[in-house]
């Protein structure tokens, strides 16, 4: 137990000066951002459909009150609980994808560092190819077979997230992978007769994915975008299945030419406090695990004084 | 079987030491505190002469080495006086210091494929090196010292337009010295220069080094843990442990005659061919933030007493010339009532060992 | 040796393929192979410690793993009693893995960094089907403590960051006989460690060999220790044995060259012996393009006529000529012209384009300043041709071990008796 503690403290113990600031910042914003996901329903003062409350109907495009803090919008929906509700179609569908991408890309990597031969070229054939194309136009393209594979839902555009992150785990784990297999541990693994499997689970595994969690991370925040932007051209999650920033601002485009501007204010708000905040997570990450940026906090050295003139003959302590 | 021995040791004595070093530390930073890696180090080295500097993993020899060449790590700080030709060159600027380097300060390393770039042929290595000290050489003056040199460390001259990839260890380990010793430095520092070496090449190389004393006067401070090498290629030797020299003096008179017990237990342990019986030091070499009260070495040390647990021990003359620092050899007027008592030791396990 | 060996290897040899790059495949041309072990003939019998000592490239690496089937065996016969190695797959491999066993170089490279001791011993219990935890631990135990490493709870759940060099080195050990192997492959043990612990793990290893009746087969470049470990010692150079006997024979009465040199060249700590002149030239050649005839001959102070001198040689001669007299360079390469040709090895050099009187008035120059060299004893014969002159030598066949006192050596120096005339 001391040594997950140590772990998990070990990224803001041993920074220094403007990494760790931006990892506590990143942390601190990111977690508001999950208790809002988490706790949504009793956070949100209204449901994210709601168009109405005892009876009474919201006003149309209303400005922020004290009844709705930030505004109505045109579909008569508080743009607060939209904002909030917002967090937790986003968490859903980063976290979904996120964990997809880890639990195929990260075994394929390995299976084709370690093994080589044509399963390694042709896997590095389809996951360069799907690497080049420019993924948001990849993403635009899986949304629409998968929207109609599985309807607009939380999975369809999560699954389209995992198809264009994918490549990147598997890069990043196989390349690893190359160079840990040539390590002198794994050839005393084969000499005691460890199996493939065994090897790639028991020698390999743990040694080829301290770069996954920063990866994560990373990817994290560029989904959070992919999906706004993806909700902004009007794909995937529509906006009475949940809360999207995305979608809401593609509605908020039209309310800004008559002046209104809480509905595509607090939205894009969110989008950037959360893409901000994951970044600095991420980078901070990046500036603790990779050994090479890492800035050690270094005691500084001082050493006792000694007196002016030194002794050349004899010398004493 | 016939092979002829040459035996070229060097005299010294009576001449101006090269490099003085007195008191010199360096320690680095570290999230724990500071690393005492060189703890008060002094010694003298005379023009043309060779000192080897053995020790152990982690005694602060490459340190010390890397000290004198002002080419330490971030957060590490040096101290002390070290007198080259009369300059302190602790204390010179760092645009004197970079002009001191190459041109009277070589070094060189151990892994001569690291230390030399792979996208530039031999020949503009020494083009560069040699017009940044000497820029008023024309291109065919510079070609020349450089072939010349090369001459000296055995590469032929059809050789001077490859890269550095198309040679052999040796022979990079070769052009390395070659590189080192182009503007005739006075002094050279030498990193473990054979370790990665093969023993036949290492030999060869242990020949060039002999040979620099006679053709070129340099002062050469040869580090390694080797303790052969030693034998084999200097004049004198001092013995570092834990970040101290424990005794210093000509080779001949500290191998034969070794004052103090870790010089002795290291010369036993070494495996040679005269070998009759594995003997080995218990034991590890003291955590370098927080060394031990006393002599550092008392630990592990056969003969330790009980002032050798309390009371450092003073660098003296040692019999025969050099120096030590034991309790052993005294001085006796130092050591408090009773100290010569035989300190009792915490026995030694594995767990401790090094 | 009595009875029957336990391990018997006949004509083993390694070959490794150089990938050449694309041009030259493309283009089809031989890339190359490395001949890491080359026609090996090893008898090892129970119970006693064989040396194989040898530079880099010399094939004693590649010759411990293919005892243990860690590398294909290109031809040639590996039996260990009744198995032969060479012909095994994977699965009938991981079998003998339980009577061989290999102990690594480097004690920071040989242990997982994440997994605690008793993972990384017992998981060579695990692999051979051992699934209690508990069997395992008991058995993790027995090995700790038969290499020394007390109290045994202490070191269980270490990582081997926390652990010395000479701690390390002993986990490798336990792991290496936890499985109660009958051979040892003991790759440099001791050659990472300082030297005031390579004493402790040679002795440990004597007294693991004693207690559990191993039989171990150690591989250095370290003369030294091999003189005080083993009881037979095999000298290899290039991928071949060149000189194999009984270890106080070969100390004793060194016969092959390479032995010789090997033996003066070790730095000795009495200050009173000093680095002997007259060492082998040059170093070790290429693997890929050894030496035609004996591989040692270029470097060889003893060389004679039949032992296999060849275009590169003649090379290395010039350029050695050119290191003794520069001021003569510029004047004689201009006469001998381009000399990249002579790379290609081959019985026929031809070499000059100055004219072929100017291109041996230089080749009697350099002989005259060394007529004692050996390559011109090798040269059948010396013709104008074009330009220049070309050079024959003599052709000649790597020497096959023979015996000669006490030990088997491979140099025509000692006549073959088995072979016809001499």
């Amino acid at each position: 137990m001391a040594g997950l503690r140590s772990t998990l403290t070990r990224p803001f113990t041993d920074t220094v000066g403007l990494a760790r600031w931006m990892l506590v910042g990143g942390v601190v914003l990111t977690v508001i951002f999950v208790i809002l996901a988490i706790f949504a329903p009793w956070i949100a003062p209204y449901g994210f459909a709601q168009a109405s409350a005892h009876g009474v109907p919201f006003p149309k495009v209303g400005h922020p009150s004290s009844a709705h803090w930030f505004g109505t919008d045109r579909l008569f929906f508080d743009v607060l609980s939209r904002t909030i509700w917002g967090a937790r179609t986003a968490m859903e569908v980063v976290i979904l994808s996120i964990f997809v991408c880890v639990v195929i890309g990260v075994p394929l990597g390995l299976a084709s560092g370690y093994y080589g031969g044509w399963f390694d070229r042709i896997l590095v054939l389809i996951m360069d190819a799907l690497y080049a194309f420019p993924s948001f136009l990849l993403a635009i393209v899986f949304s629409f077979l998968l929207t109609n594979a599985f309807g607009g839902s939380v999975l369809a555009v999560s699954m389209s997230l995992t198809a264009i992150y994918i490549p990147q785990y598997f890069r990043v784990v196989r390349n690893t992978t190359l160079s840990a297999k040539e390590a002198t541990y794994v050839e005393a693994a084969r000499a005691i007769g460890a199996s493939d499997f065994a090897i790639m689970r028991r020698y390999l595994f743990g040694n080829v994915v301290q770069s996954v969690p920063v990866l994560g991370t990373l990817n994290a925040a560029d989904a959070i975008l992919t999906l706004a932007g993806l909700g902004f051209l009007g794909l995937g999650i529509q906006s009475t299945d949940a809360a999207e920033w995305g979608h809401d601002l593609n509605r908020a485009l039209a309310d800004a030419g008559s002046g209104v501007w809480w509905t595509g204010l607090y939205p894009g708000l969110a989008i950037v406090l959360l893409v901000t905040a994951l970044t600095l997570v991420g980078e901070g990450l990046n500036e603790t695990l990779n050994p090479t940026l890492r800035r050690r906090r270094l005691l500084p050295v001082v050493m006792p004084g000694r007196p002016a003139d030194l002794p050349t003959g004899e010398e004493k302590h | 079987m016939a092979i002829d021995v040459v035996d070229d040791r060097f005299d010294a004595t009576g001449h101006e030491p090269v490099i003085s070093a007195r008191d010199v530390r360096v320690w680095y930073g570290t999230t724990r505190g500071a690393i005492r890696a060189v703890d008060g180090v002094s010694f003298d080295l005379a023009p043309g002469e060779t000192l080897g500097l053995v020790g152990e993993s982690g005694c602060g020899k490459s340190t010390l080495g890397r000290g004198l060449m002002g080419l330490l790590p971030e957060g590490a700080k040096r101290d002390g006086q070290v007198l080259f030709r009369g300059q302190d060159i602790f204390r010179l600027s760092p645009k004197a210091s970079y002009r001191l380097r190459g041109s009277e300060l070589g070094m060189i390393f151990q892994e001569p494929l690291t230390r030399l770039n792979p996208l530039m042929r031999i020949s503009q290595h020494f083009e560069e090196t040699i017009k940044e000290h000497e820029p008023r050489l024309t291109k065919d003056e510079i070609r020349e010292r450089a072939l010349e040199v090369l001459r000296l460390m055995g590469i032929p001259p059809t050789r001077y337009r490859s890269y550095p990839h198309e040679f052999s260890g040796g022979m990079r380990q070769r052009l390395m010295i070659a590189l080192a010793l182009v503007l005739r430095p006075a002094f050279v520092v030498a990193d473990e220069p054979t370790t990665a070496l093969d023993v036949l090449v290492e030999a060869q190389i242990v020949q060039i080094l002999n040979d620099l004393r006679r053709n070129f006067q340099t002062s050469l401070l040869l580090i390694t843990h080797n303790v052969g090498i030693v034998a084999e290629a200097c004049d004198r030797v001092a013995v570092m442990y834990a970040g101290r020299i424990v005794e210093q003096g000509k080779v001949a008179e500290v191998f034969k005659n070794p004052q103090h017990p870790y010089t002795r237990e290291l010369l036993r342990s070494t495996i040679s061919l005269h070998t009759t019986g594995l003997n080995y030091i218990p034991g590890a070499p003291p955590d370098l933030v927080d060394p031990p009260d006393g002599c550092r070495f008392h630990p592990r040390c056969p003969a330790a007493m009980d002032v050798c647990a309390t009371k450092n021990p003073v660098n003296i003359e040692r019999a025969g010339g050099g120096r030590v620092e034991c309790w052993l050899a005294g001085p006796e007027d130092q050591i408090p009532e009773g100290g010569k008592r035989p300190l009792k030791q915490e026995e030694l396990t594995v767990a401790d060992e090094a | 040796m009595t009875g029957a060996p336990l391990v018997a290897v006949r004509d083993l040899s390694v070959h490794f393929e150089l990938r050449g790059g694309t041009l030259s495949r493309l283009l089809g041309r031989d890339t190359g192979t490395i001949r890491a072990v080359d026609g090996v003939n090893l008898d090892l019998a129970p119970g006693e410690v064989v040396g194989l000592v040898g530079e880099s490239g010399s094939g004693k690496s590649t010759l411990g793993r293919a005892l243990l089937g860690l590398v294909p065996a290109t031809s040639g016969s590996i039996h260990l009693r009744d198995d032969d190695i060479a012909d095994l797959n994977r699965r009938q491999l991981r079998g003998i893995r339980r009577t061989v066993q290999m102990v690594f170089q480097d004690p920071n490279a040989a242990l997982n960094p994440s997994m605690t001791v008793e993972e990384a011993v017992g998981d060579a219990l695990r692999v051979h089907g051992m699934r209690s935890a508990s069997e395992r631990r008991a058995g993790v135990i027995t090995a700790l403590e038969r290499v020394g490493l007390s109290p045994v709870e202490l070191f269980l759940s270490k990582y081997p960051r926390d652990l010395s060099g000479g701690q390390k080195q002993r986990v490798v050990l336990a792991r290496a006989i936890v499985l109660e192997p009958e051979l040892l492959v003991a790759d440099e043990p001791v050659s990472m460690l300082d030297m005031s612990v390579r004493a402790k793990i040679l002795q440990l290893m004597l007294d693991l060999k004693d207690e559990l009746s191993l039989t171990y087969v150690y591989i250095t470049h370290d003369l030294a220790t091999a003189k005080y470990f083993c009881d037979r010692i095999a000298i290899m150079y290039l991928g071949r044995i060149v000189e194999i006997g009984p270890t106080e024979e070969i100390f004793a009465q060194p016969r092959h060259p390479y032995t010789k040199a090997l033996l003066a060249a070790i730095p000795d700590p009495d200050p009173d012996t000093s680095v002997p002149r007259n060492l082998p030239r040059g170093e070790i050649p290429d693997a890929a393009q050894p030496p035609l005839g004996c591989a040692f001959h270029p470097r060889c102070p003893e060389a004679v006529a039949q032992c296999g001198w060849e275009s590169r040689d003649l090379r290395v001669l010039l350029e050695e000529h050119w290191l003794r007299d520069a001021a003569a360079y510029d004047e004689e390469k201009r006469i001998v012209g381009d000399l990249d040709h002579l790379d290609v090895p081959s019985t026929t050099a031809s070499v000059g384009s100055g004219g072929s009187a100017a291109v041996r008035a230089v080749l009697d120059g350099v002989k005259k300043e060394d007529p004692g060299e050996p390559m011109w004893k090798g040269v059948t014969a010396m013709e104008d041709s074009g330009s220049g002159v070309t050079m024959h030598f003599e052709p000649a066949e790597a020497p096959a071990l023979r015996r000669a006192g006490g030990v088997d050596v491979a140099c025509v120096l000692y006549p073959d008796e088995g072979a016809e005339g001499s």
